[in-house]
């Protein structure tokens, strides 16, 4: 299988051929041999290559520390702060995964700090860079605005009215959403996405990952009523996308960005643009609509 | 309901500089592997395949050998030239060169539009991105959204031929199990015609589109409780798309092989009980 | 005014967590000019944490349920040192403000009828908490970020406020801050200010806070005048990791209980049966068989003790590992695998799996987990009037965390999240029709601000001083230690003294680096915050002598009836600031109307 080098994570098949999976982890021993009190032959130093640098420039300063037990990148992160490196930028809150705030780039993977367990890297030292999609402000944080601005263009949920006895969905109509739902924004999809990671001119037309499973959420909320098929294939850049996937590789909450948001919403929209029988229909219903516009705009 | 006319959209605005180091990639895993891989397995089947449709002979072992076993390149074999006995009727009387040609372009559309393949073509061949994390190897990108691109669009009437081409494959192994002159039987070019049918139905069934119009395109399962149902039937076999994808495109070219080694003489299909 | 950038609003909200996005979706919904500020990103506030689920008496699954016996059990839980208004209003108010999430996007878990659906946890009698599977705080602030956004409200990030300003008639009117990004400072003026900032784990070692609750909004309602009560109830979570050490007091959510997880010590043994404290003994199960029934059955038998209210649950804990019956990392076993099937707890608890799994390697659906007390929740905070959540001091409203009284002494698990967007709405109400009384624009006085900046930057310009990172460390130790679950006399006198040290030496850090996102400089000006916070807590805690809720007392184990009438608080008169002492005075609570109170009689 093409893909088998790189899925040693058999859990799933969202590591179908994951970024996470296999290759990194020494002897294939995964967390749970690390788990253990002190395996024997855990090296009792790291060495951390962490890049340091602002929009002037900057290089991969190097450190090395004494390892200490069951530590993620985050914790060596902070060990160097409160050393060696006390003005050393990275961004975190909750450190458990839960807030999406320390995004980086560890060992060229993007990855939370929060989550990649020093035990789980090969040996040699650890490589620590700020994401690439993003303006650098300084250190390992990054300007991600961008983010924040396409998150205004999405239109809002826009819900049928409300029953007298408040809005009744199944669980059924749900579950799509919720899987969405489970995104922390760490914006690490928005990171890996060639289409602006090595296209920066595409970011003006382009939504990106996270806002695709936003769209998907919305399309998929049983009570939603917009319909933002024509906004995510014209202004969204939904074409753009090349489901190449690295997104749904890099979720930290393992959602199936590409399966199921980005490959059904191109379908909504083949639905909506590119089926002639849907086109047909469309175009009788703009006209009714037009029509009922043009009576009720005579009518006042 | 907003359209896109409605929706007022403010371009985002890019501003900063990035930072970070200005290299290709920081990865030091073997991030090549993945692609180097996924190349020479497509490249194999386009170059097998090609020689396969081209080279029009072998692609059926029929009565004189008491099998009826037909190559899935060739099936349905429906121009003049057909050997004798590997189809049903000639439609086609203009067609002179080789049937396959005709066959192929379906179930090679329905694969280059697969969203699996495109995938793994875009990855490995165009490398745009080689993979995750590592630059793209072409300066400008403009993704699926202009010609030729953007007739990936068509994945799903592919995938309606490709309904067709399944059930006249199963047909076709349905068939192996005559034995012209000694009855019924199994053989192993049987097994190899059902499963090859079978990875092909999995394939099939396991396509985005196919969820999409199973179910995957209401906005309340509630509402739809049967569509419902088959979206959960498809759902799990499109977790495995990928592995539908690579086994069946493998697949099928074994089978043309078995056939043609079988046709040729080379070896013996050996009859099972 | 004065060089630096300066916005002027009609309401400004300081915090982006729950609270602060429903204040000031209501501000800016009632037509007046709001803004958010927040010390991180937008959406990554310590909401996203909450876990288990926002408790509103709905009824959805237990049709008896209703705001009386929400507002009983929340007053039970607080010890009933909870501002009675305030519980009120929350029970009553709660299932509106859920419902309005659902009509804002929110997608909450179901039950078969289609309506949301509710769990149990612990102090509730009824299943109460509507929840997304172990994410209902990310559910929630992803729905108000998105509400905000479709209102156009204003959001300045990763901005740090240092302190609010007075006009000349007192009333609050600026607040002076920073940019993380660039280190370049800004003014706010606006009519009326709504704290929103959380809380104060962060003083702590083993908290399961993020590094922004350091306290702020606490810090700079004193500073600013403001009166703050019951400042020694913090809430110690029973259940935080306790290892490995990198992600110890991570929370462990209350939700393994509610769905079945059991305590259990190191002999196997479920403990919390020897630990039901005679107000909840008619109501709790005295064998193991008839807790286990009552998860499938809540008519016919009384509850788990494990889900007794937190602070029950949290001394128990402390009392078995000090016995020697804790586990080998210094916790004890909180067992759902032998309970449940895998299948239920991945569904059920896909956070905790996933949490366990990646960070201690362990899988809860096999291996019991190792728990432990983590500094969780701050009950005490700025004194509120209970329907407008006006503080003592004009012009200045407080909602959620920070502000004081909602929870008494101990706060039952799912009333923060419900806490937040009850009075987040009401203080938005509350600041909204306060700025539009207000006359005139606001304004501060540009020398104050001044010397806000300068005190801000002393630490860049100064040479061979200490470290805030040590300075930090060695505070951490301090409330550890000495301010921690179980409290005594000369150990709180002990941590007051070296608070006193702190402050000096706080007077002589040293950053290295500029202003740029530095995070050491930043840690120097969270600091006097925390330092004022956690002076109050000894303080309090000092004062109040005996044993109640979240504040426990080796040397007066026993509840004092007289001082559960009290308040203790906490205020600056003339002398304001980092530097000025801190008052401590008990007031009697709230009268409480007979009605309710024949309420909190019934069943006991």
């Amino acid at each position: 299988m093409p893909d088998a080098p790189e899925s040693a994570d058999a859990t799933d098949d969202a590591a179908d051929d994951g970024i996470e999976a296999g290759v990194d982890r020494p002897g294939g021993s995964g967390l749970g041999a690390a788990a253990g009190a002190e395996s024997p032959g855990a090296p009792d130093r790291v060495a951390m290559r962490v890049w340091r640098g602002d929009p002037g420039g900057g290089e991969f300063a190097e450190y090395e520390l004494a390892a200490q037990d069951g530590e993620v990148v985050l914790d060596v992160i902070h060990r160097l702060q409160a050393t060696d490196a006390p003005d050393l930028a990275c961004r975190w809150n909750c450190k458990a995964g839960k807030c999406g705030s320390c995004s980086a780039e560890i060992n060229g993977r993007p990855r939370l700090m929060c989550m990649t367990r020093m035990d789980e890297l090969p040996e040699g030292p650890v490589t620590v860079a700020p994401m690439r999609t993003f303006p650098i402000i300084k250190d390992l944080v990054t300007d991600v605005s961008f983010n924040y601005e396409v998150a205004k263009t999405v239109p809002a949920f826009s819900p049928v009215p409300e029953p007298p006895d408040g809005y009744r969905m199944q669980q059924v109509d749900i579950e799509r959403g919720q899987e969405f739902r489970k995104c922390i924004e760490c914006f690490l999809c928005q990171d890996v996405c060639h289409v602006i990671r090595d296209h920066e001119e595409n970011k003006p037309r382009y939504a990106g990952p996270r806002f695709f499973i936003r769209f998907a959420e919305l399309e998929m909320h049983p009570l939603d009523t917009n319909d933002r098929r024509e906004l995510v294939r014209q202004k969204g850049g939904l074409g753009m996308c090349n489901i190449t996937k690295c997104c749904t590789e890099v979720c930290p909450e393992h959602i199936k960005i590409t399966d199921n948001a980005i490959i059904p919403m191109k379908e909504r929209v083949v639905d909506a643009a590119y089926d002639p029988i849907g086109w047909l229909g469309r175009t009788i219903m703009r006209r009714h609509k037009r029509s009922a516009e043009e009576a009720a705009a005579g009518g006042q | 309901m907003t359209t896109v006319e409605e929706a007022t959209v403010t371009a985002v605005e890019i501003s900063g500089t990035r930072g970070g180091p200005d290299v290709p990639t920081l990865r030091r895993d073997g991030w090549w592997v993945q692609p180097l891989v996924s190349a020479t397995i497509l490249i194999a089947f386009v170059v097998y395949s090609t020689w396969a449709a081209f080279v029009n002979k072998e692609y059926f072992v029929g009565t004189a050998s008491h099998r009826d076993l037909l190559s899935p390149f060739y099936s349905p074999c429906l121009v003049a030239s057909c050997v004798p006995g590997s189809h049903p009727a000639t439609v086609i009387t203009w067609w002179t060169i080789s049937p396959a040609l005709l066959i192929l372009i379906f179930p090679l559309g329905f694969r280059l539009t697969c969203y699996y393949y495109r995938r793994a073509y875009y990855r490995s061949i165009w490398l745009s991105p080689p993979n995750c994390a590592v630059a793209d190897a072409h300066s400008s990108y403009s993704g699926e959204t202009r010609f030729p691109l953007i007739l990936q669009n068509a994945h799903r009437w592919f995938f309606y031929f490709g309904l067709i081409l399944n059930v006249i494959l199963t047909i076709d192994a349905v068939e192996a199990f005559r034995e012209p002159g000694l009855g019924i039987g199994v053989s192993v070019g049987t097994l190899v015609l059902c499963v090859n049918a079978v990875l092909l139905w999995l394939y099939s069934l396991s396509c985005h589109s196919c969820r999409h119009l199973c179910g995957g395109q209401v906005k309340s399962f509630s509402k739809h409780p049967i569509r419902h149902k088959l979206w959960k039937l498809v759902t799990p076999l499109n977790a495995h798309h990928m592995k539908f994808a690579w086994a069946s495109l493998i697949f099928v070219a074994l089978t043309d092989l078995y056939v043609r080694l079988v046709a040729s003489g080379t070896i013996p299909d050996h009859r099972l009980f | 005014m004065s060089e630096y950038e300066s916005h002027q609003y009609d309401i400004i909200v300081i915090g982006a967590g729950g609270a602060g996005l429903r204040a000031a979706i209501e501000a800016q919904g009632r037509g007046l000019r709001t803004a958010l500020i927040c010390k991180s990103l937008f959406g990554k506030a310590h909401t996203v944490m909450a876990e288990g689920g926002v408790a509103a008496a709905m009824g959805n699954v237990y049709p008896e349920d209703n705001w009386k016996v929400h507002f009983r059990d929340t007053m039970r839980g607080g010890k009933l040192l909870n501002n009675w208004r305030m519980a009120q209003l929350h029970a009553q108010e709660a299932p509106d403000r859920v419902h309005e999430l659902e009509a804002w996007g929110a997608l909450f878990d179901r039950t078969n009828d289609g309506r949301i659906t509710q769990r149990d946890f612990g102090g509730h009698r009824y299943a109460r908490l509507a929840h997304v599977g172990d994410r209902t705080g990310l559910e929630m602030i992803r729905t108000l970020q998105q509400k905000a956004v479709s209102m156009d409200i204003d959001v300045f990030m990763e901005c740090k406020i240092l302190r609010l300003l007075p006009d000349a008639q007192g009333r609050i009117s600026g607040a002076v801050g920073y940019w993380r990004a660039t280190g370049e400072f800004v003014t706010f003026t606006a009519k009326a200010f709504v704290l929103a900032t959380g809380g104060i784990g962060k003083s702590w070692m083993y908290t399961s806070n993020s590094w922004e609750s350091t306290g702020d909004g606490h810090a700079m309602a004193i500073w600013a005048g403001a009166d703050v009560i019951e400042m020694e109830s913090v809430q110690f979570h029973p259940t935080g990791m306790v290892w490995p050490l990198s992600v110890r007091g991570l929370l462990v959510t209350e939700g393994v209980r509610g769905d079945g997880g059991v305590l259990r010590n190191s002999e196997g043994t479920r403990f919390m049966f020897n630990y039901v404290a005679p107000m909840f003994r008619a109501e709790t199960a005295e064998t193991e068989e008839e807790a286990d029934r009552w998860y499938d059955d809540h008519a016919n038998n009384r509850r788990t003790p494990a889900l007794l209210p937190r602070d029950e649950v949290a001394r128990a804990i402390n009392a078995e590992v000090k016995a020697g019956r804790g586990s080998p990392h210094g916790g004890v076993f909180l067992d759902i695998a032998s309970r449940r099937s895998a299948e239920y707890i991945r569904r059920r608890l896909p956070s905790m799996y996933t949490q366990f799994k990646e960070l201690a390697g362990v899988d809860i659906t096999a291996t019991p987990m190792e728990v432990g007390p983590t500094c969780h929740y701050m009950m005490g905070g700025v004194r509120v009037d209970a329907d407008t959540e006006a503080a003592t001091v004009p012009g200045l409203f407080a909602a959620g965390e920070v502000a004081g009284g909602m929870h008494g002494a101990n706060r039952l698990g799912g009333n923060s999240l419900s806490d937040l967007l009850v009075f987040g709405r009401r203080a938005g109400i509350g600041a909204a029709d306060y700025a539009e009384g207000r006359t005139g624009d606001p304004e501060v006085d540009g020398a104050e601000i001044e010397a806000i900046v300068a005190e801000a930057l002393a630490p860049l310009g100064r040479n061979g001083g200490e470290s805030p990172y040590d300075l930090h460390r060695d505070l951490q130790e301090t409330m550890q230690t000495l301010v921690g679950i179980i409290r005594t006399g000369p150990e709180l006198e002990e941590a007051l003294e070296k608070l006193g040290v702190l402050r000096e030496r706080s007077e002589n850090l040293t950053v290295t680096g500029g202003r740029v996102y530095n995070p050491a400089w930043n840690l120097a000006t969270d600091l006097p915050s925390m330092l004022t916070v956690s002076t109050a807590v000894a303080q309090g805690a000092l004062a109040r002598k005996e044993s109640r809720g979240g504040h426990t007392r080796e040397d007066f184990p026993a509840a004092d009836p007289e001082l559960g009438k009290v308040n203790f608080v906490q205020r600056q008169t003339d002398d304001r600031g980092p530097d000025a002492p801190i008052i401590v005075s008990p007031e009697p609570l709230p009268e409480m109307p007979a009605e309710l109170r024949q309420l909190l009689e019934e069943g006991q």
